[in-house]
């Protein structure tokens, strides 16, 4: 039933069923989302993506701007953009939400897989309280008013908004950067869905409230046994709560595995100059060593490895061939011809 | 939100001062004389003084502003020497003919613009989003005139189903009102489609979506109400411009409202009915900004709050 491999790190177990609850909470296998281009092109913006977010586990997704992850995220989600074309499959549970129909798409949305977007002031309802945006689910779902009511205060006071019963009625424009997150978290939980999408959940807010909200979600996830697939273009962000991290360039993986492995050791050059370009992560160089060059869009991406003209190891197999994303150590994938030759790991 | 209204009302009083002060000007630069119109052309010179005299019309142009400014203060519109009654009570018997028609159109325009809007908007570059641009195009590209004139030819005089003229029973407002809703119903309806194109586009709609909610529920419950705010306060700006459309459409069809009044008062040279209904019609004009601005108050939080 199943396709899923025995271990959640080993995905490609070819033949080996396992029931429902042993597997992945989410398989992503062969992702491609391809949008309308200029002159009738199609532009491959996710090309090809696989990575597992096994149940009550947070995992990372990571690359420079531009590099498909919110693509990814909101063709889970079942929310691409018009005109968007997908193939692969997106095995949720073991079922297939690329082949189901529209309906069973929605009935997922928000009660399964929930989304908390990047700016929450932008993706608030302005005219409507938060208390109505936050009890929008579960009204749908016919509960009762004043139950509706309790469960908005419920969910207000678990994400840490303080006077839970006074803050509800207030417009989003009435509420601080942070107390708007947080808003929007109890709105993602509201249909206590299973996994969370989290698309940059900080990246609009101020460095100080930023790990304050980080903690939170981890706090809900580990307490809820939530699966969560945490977007961010920094890696501080993903270094802080994700156990897994998959690294995308320019619409592919270029690596996946354990958080603090693929960090210290990395196994592919894209990841090791992510790591460099960051100072906390790496306590041993004293100065951030930003990325050279500008990131490959997928309108036009390089030929072989999107990554080979920044690539300080790039040599003629790779203008020229694909790397395929393999298993370079246990556990360890990396779509690197010359994975095994990065220094450092 | 109190402020507001303070502040919009302070507003509309600068804009009846400046109302009053134009149509002041303005009918005072016209060519003709008054005096002239009543006496007729054979009138003496000494007659011609005595009446100017009797108008006030003989003291300097600044003299004669003044104690008219104090006269609308005190809403003292004065005699009409060509009706021989007061100005206002010309005017407003004139008015519940006009309110009859503006509101007919403006209910028919809302209605048919919004729905036209509605409908386009939902689905931008769909087919419909087509059919209503190519038509809300053409409609606001021929003058209401025209307008009045075909549907007359068609309905009237070829169908025979309408009066092409003249009161008398509910059939006779149809093809004025009609017409006057015409332009507005293009407005309203370009306006609507264009705003509710750009809120399905806004972030806070795929928070709807993310929810689960089909895409009717995203419309009704978080797309339309936002999308009409910008619509809201066009139409309380366009509400001055339909006055004039019915000044035209009143006179296309015999309609004895304050638009055909004015005509004929501005024929006879007579100042205080031209002014009387003038002031009338701003001031209308001025509730219904102020009106629509408290609407547009309760639509958006964000206004009512003073935070934009
Ligand atoms: N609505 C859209 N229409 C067309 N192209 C888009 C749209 N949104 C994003 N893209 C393109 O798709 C690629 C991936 O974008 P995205 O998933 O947003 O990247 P990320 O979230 O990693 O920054 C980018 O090259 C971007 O230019
Ligand atoms: S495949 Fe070649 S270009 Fe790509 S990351 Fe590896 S070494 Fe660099
Ligand atoms: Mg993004």
């Amino acid at each position: 039933m199943t396709p899923a491999g025995a271990g959640t790190a080993r995905e490609n177990g070819a033949g080996k069923t396992a029931p429902a609850t042993d597997g992945p909470i989410l398989r992503i296998d062969d992702l491609v989302v391809e949008l309308p281009g200029p002159h009738g092109t199609r532009t491959r913006v996710v090309d090809g993506v696989s990575f597992d977010v096994p149940r009550a586990t947070t995992v990372g997704l990571i690359g420079e701007s531009g590099s498909g992850k919110t693509m990814t995220a909101h063709a889970v989600l079942g929310l691409p953009p018009e005109g968007a074309t997908l193939s692969g499959r997106l095995l949720w549970h073991g079922e297939d939400l690329l082949a189901a129909d529209p309906a069973r798409r929605r009935a997922v949305r928000g009660r399964e897989i929930a989304m908390i977007f990047q700016d929450p002031l932008a993706a608030l309802n302005p005219t409507q309280r938060i208390a109505r945006q936050i009890g929008e689910v579960p009204r749908r779902d016919r509960l009762p008013r004043a139950e509706v009511n309790r469960r908005v205060v419920e969910l207000l006071d678990r994400v840490g908004v303080p006077e839970p019963e006074r803050r509800m009625r207030a417009y989003p424009h009435e509420l601080s950067g942070g107390l708007r997150q947080r808003a929007m978290i109890a709105m993602a939980l509201a249909g206590s869905p299973a996994l969370l999408l989290a698309d940059e959940p900080t990246t609009a807010l101020d460095v100080t409230v930023q790990s304050r909200i980080l903690r939170l979600l981890a706090d809900i996830q580990a307490a809820d046994g939530l699966a969560m697939l945490l977007v961010s273009h920094d890696l501080r962000v993903v270094s802080h709560v994700g156990e897994r991290v998959v690294v995308m360039y320019a619409g592919r993986v270029c690596e996946r595995g354990p958080a603090r492995d693929v960090l210290r050791r990395p196994a592919h050059p894209y990841t090791a100059a992510l790591v460099r370009s960051v100072p906390a992560v790496r306590t041993r160089t004293a100065l951030a060593d930003p990325l050279p060059g500008a990131p490959a869009t997928p309108a036009n991406r390089p030929a072989g490895c999107a990554f080979h003209p920044r690539c300080p190891m790039a040599r003629a197999r790779c203008r020229a061939e694909v790397p395929e994303v393999r298993e370079v150590a246990p556990g360890r994938w990396s779509a690197c011809h010359f994975a095994e030759e990065v220094p450092g790991s | 939100m109190i402020r507001m209204i303070v502040h919009r009302l302070l507003i509309g009083v600068f804009v009846m001062w400046g109302a009053a002060s134009l149509i002041f000007l303005v009918v005072r630069a016209a060519p003709g004389d008054p005096a002239t119109v009543l006496l007729g052309p054979d009138a003496t010179r000494s007659q011609l003084d005595q009446l100017h005299a009797s108008l006030g019309l003989d003291r300097p142009l600044g003299a004669q502003y003044l104690s008219y400014l104090g006269d609308v203060c005190r809403l003292d519109f004065g005699e009409s020497h060509w009706l021989g009654r007061p100005a206002m009570g010309a005017v407003l018997d004139r008015l519940p003919a006009t309110i009859d028609l503006t509101v007919t159109a403006t209910v028919i325009a809302v209605i048919v613009g919004l729905t036209l809007g509605m409908l386009a908007g939902a689905r931008p570059g769909g087919l419909l989003d087509r059919v209503v641009s190519a038509c809300t195009i053409a409609l606001q590209s021929f003058p209401t005139f025209w307008i009045g004139i075909m549907l007359v030819l068609v309905f009237a005089l070829t169908l025979r189903l309408l009066p092409s003229s003249g009161v008398g029973s509910p059939q006779h407002l149809v093809l004025p009102a009609v017409t006057l809703s015409f332009p507005f119903v293009a407005i309203i309806a370009r306006l609507t489609r264009t705003s509710l194109a750009e809120t399905m586009r806004e972030s806070y709609i795929q928070t709807a979506r993310s929810k689960g909610l089909t895409e009717r529920q995203v419309l009704f419950g978080h797309a339309l109400r936002n999308s009409l705010i910008p619509v809201v306060t066009v139409v309380g700006v366009q509400v001055g411009a339909l006055v004039g459309g019915a000044v035209i459409v009143e006179n296309v069809f015999a309609w004895p409202g304050l638009g055909s009044l004015v005509v004929e008062a501005v024929a006879n040279r007579d100042y205080t009915v031209v002014q009387g209904a003038t002031l009338l019609i701003a001031g209308i004009v001025v509730v219904l900004n102020l009106m629509a601005d408290l609407l547009v108050a309760q639509l958006d939080p964000r206004i009512r709050t003073g935070a934009v």
